[in-house]
């Protein structure tokens, strides 16, 4: 109950936030330090709610509707926890709580940007505040009360409960909710004329939070969908999984285009609809993702309502920011700097390009289904293929001029040790020729992708020898991307798998290995009975390997989930699920040879590492 | 004729909408190949002519039919109108059972079997695809 006042007070406040905001906008010089404590104590009262909420989840109130929904007495505590934001309301509740928590750091954290940016900034925020706190309370009230009250709730949904994804959610909040404090700070920085190399700078320590949480949260779901959903892959092509990957597209164009500016002080409107772009698609995936046009474990609750007002809201959002945008925008920069010709910008440019044409392409496949279902009523679902043959061909470019373009300077600029260059691109060729000769596979395009992958490898490797200091956290995010490329494509090229219906003490063997169902073992836990499949795994020139699958059979709700043993080592990942068939003593078998799995897992880490060395870097360079 | 500022911005013009025509082109070219249409076993009976697409069918899976055959999965998705055979050697999903939806993808072999390439993982035991619960709600 407390949860729910403090929700009202929060939105009480918001009113005076305005109120005091649009007073100090033309009063007095320097920013009134009561609407900083206004701000904190929205924050606050947020929080509380938001503790208020788990609270009911540990202590298991059912009187609390949202309690009652999605959690069960005998769920271990951690989840309990996590199930706070495992449901719809909660969820909604931590996305405001991050909402108010960046716009407090970024009130404190930027006393030495001029007033009236800070106001602008401020008001805008406020107004995506405003319209989730209207969201929370009006559609999606966490603190729903349940007269008579339940004995025992109905449960989390078990494929929810794990522990990567109780910290998902929250890292990736903390991306797509970062991308709001950009969208806001673009905008007032066009309306108080304030986009220079300085506004550039200081943003861009924004953008790298929201890239560093947002690069980290699309991870740690694809890691968990790896091991929870039994299929064996990291990326589906799921519209839930590209609706994170968009954001992420914009966010790094951003990232990229924003150095231009910084140092040049050209692209100015790219970069302002850039950062609306960005917010816009994180806006979009949670209108998409909550109004259940979309079907995936994302999709909480099919409640048309909460769509329209998030569709209407987003709206409202995006003509607000091009009204902004046509009206207060002047384009004082010169155009007279053109930038044809070899130079970093260029280059840069060329990555937009590039990053703008994959963005498109994922924006299509994902809502071209949702228009013709609209217009034609026809049902259709656009699938990997679509995605591989648009995106993997232009792939080969722009890792060459991801591994050109960093050695290039401002303004103008030779390509430097030419014949390094082709020496390298030469070595990865006859490298990727040689990996790629005895497969049963479209030679052409894999060695041309292995070769360009290889090739932007080599050339982050030699940077790091002759480079200053000053590049090494671009190098190091190139060379990790180098490296999650090399291995996506090593893993799909090598990987092998066997999918089979077995009895216990049943053998099944092909040319490579042998699989034996040795016998089956049944334990109850606290909340589920496990059932434990013993496999041996013999192949011929390996060592004999003992798999353990599992299936879980959940009391409440009544679902069966499998587990799926995973032996994992540097070079490779072996994994097996196993399945119940029903009305059969067979058990449904799927086991995988994954070659540098993890090195898919360690290099994305690597990536999101270099945006915190950047971050460093800017310290120790001040 | 014209300055060089005219012309380079009239390179920039022509560079960037070709690009784009050609971008626009790529992706429609590849959707046209590449998308999966769904059908119901009703659906199955009314077309004329069967084609060599891949598509998804969806439905329940019909009380008692599911058995293994061969190594193979056996089952009949039905919309309580119409029904189809369904033969599989894939991974199941965990909520596959009798009596849930299903949505399966695959080729059909004539109007009454259909052999599938993949089951659709579902997540959650009360959760219907819409188009099944379309499908169902047609009926």
């Amino acid at each position: 109950m407390i949860g729910y006042y403090s929700l009202i007070f929060g939105i009480c406040l918001s009113f005076f936030i305005y109120f005091f905001s649009i007073k100090n906008l033309n009063d007095t010089q320097k920013l009134d330090t009561k609407i900083i404590k206004l701000v904190f104590l929205q924050f606050l009262l947020v929080a509380i709610s938001f503790f208020g909420l788990i609270f009911s989840f540990i202590k298991s109130d059912f009187s609390n509707e949202t309690v009652f929904n999605h959690s069960h007495t005998t769920k271990p505590l951690f989840y309990k926890i996590a199930g706070t934001w495992g449901n719809h309301e909660g969820s909604l509740l931590l996305w405001l709580l991050v909402l108010t928590l960046f716009l407090f750091l970024f009130l404190i954290k930027s006393k030495d940007q001029p007033k009236k940016y800070k106001i602008l900034t401020l008001l805008f925020q406020q107004i995506i505040i405003f319209g989730f706190f209207i969201f929370l309370l009006k559609t999606s009230n966490p603190f729903n009360y349940i007269f008579p009250v339940p004995q025992e709730g109905l449960g989390l949904n078990p494929i929810l409960q794990d522990p990567l994804l109780a910290i998902h959610p929250p890292i990736l909040y903390l991306g797509y909710v970062g991308t709001s404090i950009i969208f806001s700070s673009a905008l007032a920085a066009i309306c108080s004329n304030y986009i220079s190399q300085i506004w550039a700078s200081h943003i861009k320590k924004w953008i790298l939070v929201a890239w560093i949480f947002l690069t980290l949260g699309i991870l740690l779901g694809s890691i968990w969908a790896y091991y929870e959903l039994g299929w064996g892959g990291f990326w589906f092509w799921d519209p839930v999984e590209n609706v994170s990957l968009m954001p992420w597209l914009a966010l790094t164009t951003l990232l990229h285009c924003i150095l231009v500016l910084e140092k040049r002080l050209i692209l100015t409107s790219w970069v302002v609809i850039l950062s609306i772009t960005t917010f816009a698609l994180s806006m979009c995936g949670t209108f998409l993702v909550r109004s259940g046009i979309l079907n995936s474990v994302h999709t909480f609750a099919n409640d048309p309502e909460r769509g329209l007002f998030i569709l209407i809201f987003l709206f409202i959002l995006i003509f607000l920011s091009f009204f902004v945008f046509l009206f207060f925008y002047k384009d004082e920069t010169k155009n007279t700097k053109n930038f044809i010709g070899l130079s970093k910008e260029t280059s840069i440019l060329i990555n937009n390009w590039f990053m703008m044409y994959f963005l498109s392409v994922v924006l299509v496949g994902t809502t071209y289904p949702i228009f013709l279902e609209v217009i034609s009523s026809e049902k259709i679902s656009v699938g990997p293929p679509f995605y591989n043959k648009l995106i993997i061909p232009f792939l080969f470019p722009f890792l060459i001029a991801m591994a050109i373009g960093p050695k290039l300077k401002w303004i103008k600029s030779n390509i430097e040790d030419k014949f390094y260059l082709f020496l390298f691109f030469i070595i990865s060729l006859i490298l990727s020729t040689i990996i790629i000769k005895d497969l049963k596979i479209n030679f052409l395009l894999n060695t041309v992708l292995v070769a360009s992958a290889i090739f932007l490898f080599f050339i982050s490797i030699k940077e790091f020898f002759n480079k200053k200091l000053i590049n090494f956290s671009q190098n190091f995010a190139h060379f990790s991307f180098s490296l999650l490329i090399l291995s996506i494509l090593f893993n799909n090229i090598f990987s092998y798998e066997l999918i089979t219906n077995l009895k216990v003490n049943e053998t099944f063997e092909t040319e490579k290995f042998k699989i034996s169902f040795e016998s089956i073992d049944q334990k109850n836990k606290q909340n589920f009975k496990s059932i434990i499949g013993k496999f041996t795994i013999e192949e011929f020139g390996r060592d004999i390997e003992l798999m353990q699958p599992e299936l879980r059979i959940y009391n409440q709700p009544n679902i069966i989930t499998s587990e799926a043993d995973i032996k994992v080592n540097l070079f490779y990942d072996k994994f097996m699920t196993m399945n119940y068939v029903q009305n059969e003593d067979y058990f449904n078998i799927r086991y995988q040879f994954k070659p540098f799995m993890i090195w898919i897992w360690l290099s994305t880490i690597m990536l999101s590492l270099s945006g915190l060395l950047s971050f460093i870097q800017r310290k120790y360079e001040k | 004729m014209y300055g060089r500022k005219v012309k380079l911005r009239f390179f920039y013009i022509i560079l960037i909408l070709a690009t784009l025509t050609l971008s626009v082109f790529l992706i429609l070219k590849s959707l046209e190949e590449n998308v999966v249409f769904f059908k119901s076993p009703s659906d199955i009976q009314v077309i004329s002519e069967l084609n060599k697409n891949k598509i998804r069918i969806g439905g329940m899976v019909k009380k008692d039919s599911i058995s293994i055959i061969d190594k193979k999965l056996n089952f009949i998705i039905t919309d309580f109108k119409n029904e189809i055979n369904v033969v599989y050697s894939g991974v199941v999903p965990n909520l596959f059972t009798e009596g849930k939806g299903v949505v399966a993808e695959g080729y059909l072999k004539d109007k009454n079997f259909f052999s599938a390439t993949k089951i659709l993982a579902k997540h959650d035991e009360n959760y219907m695809p819409p188009e099944v619960k379309a499908a169902l709600e047609e009926k």
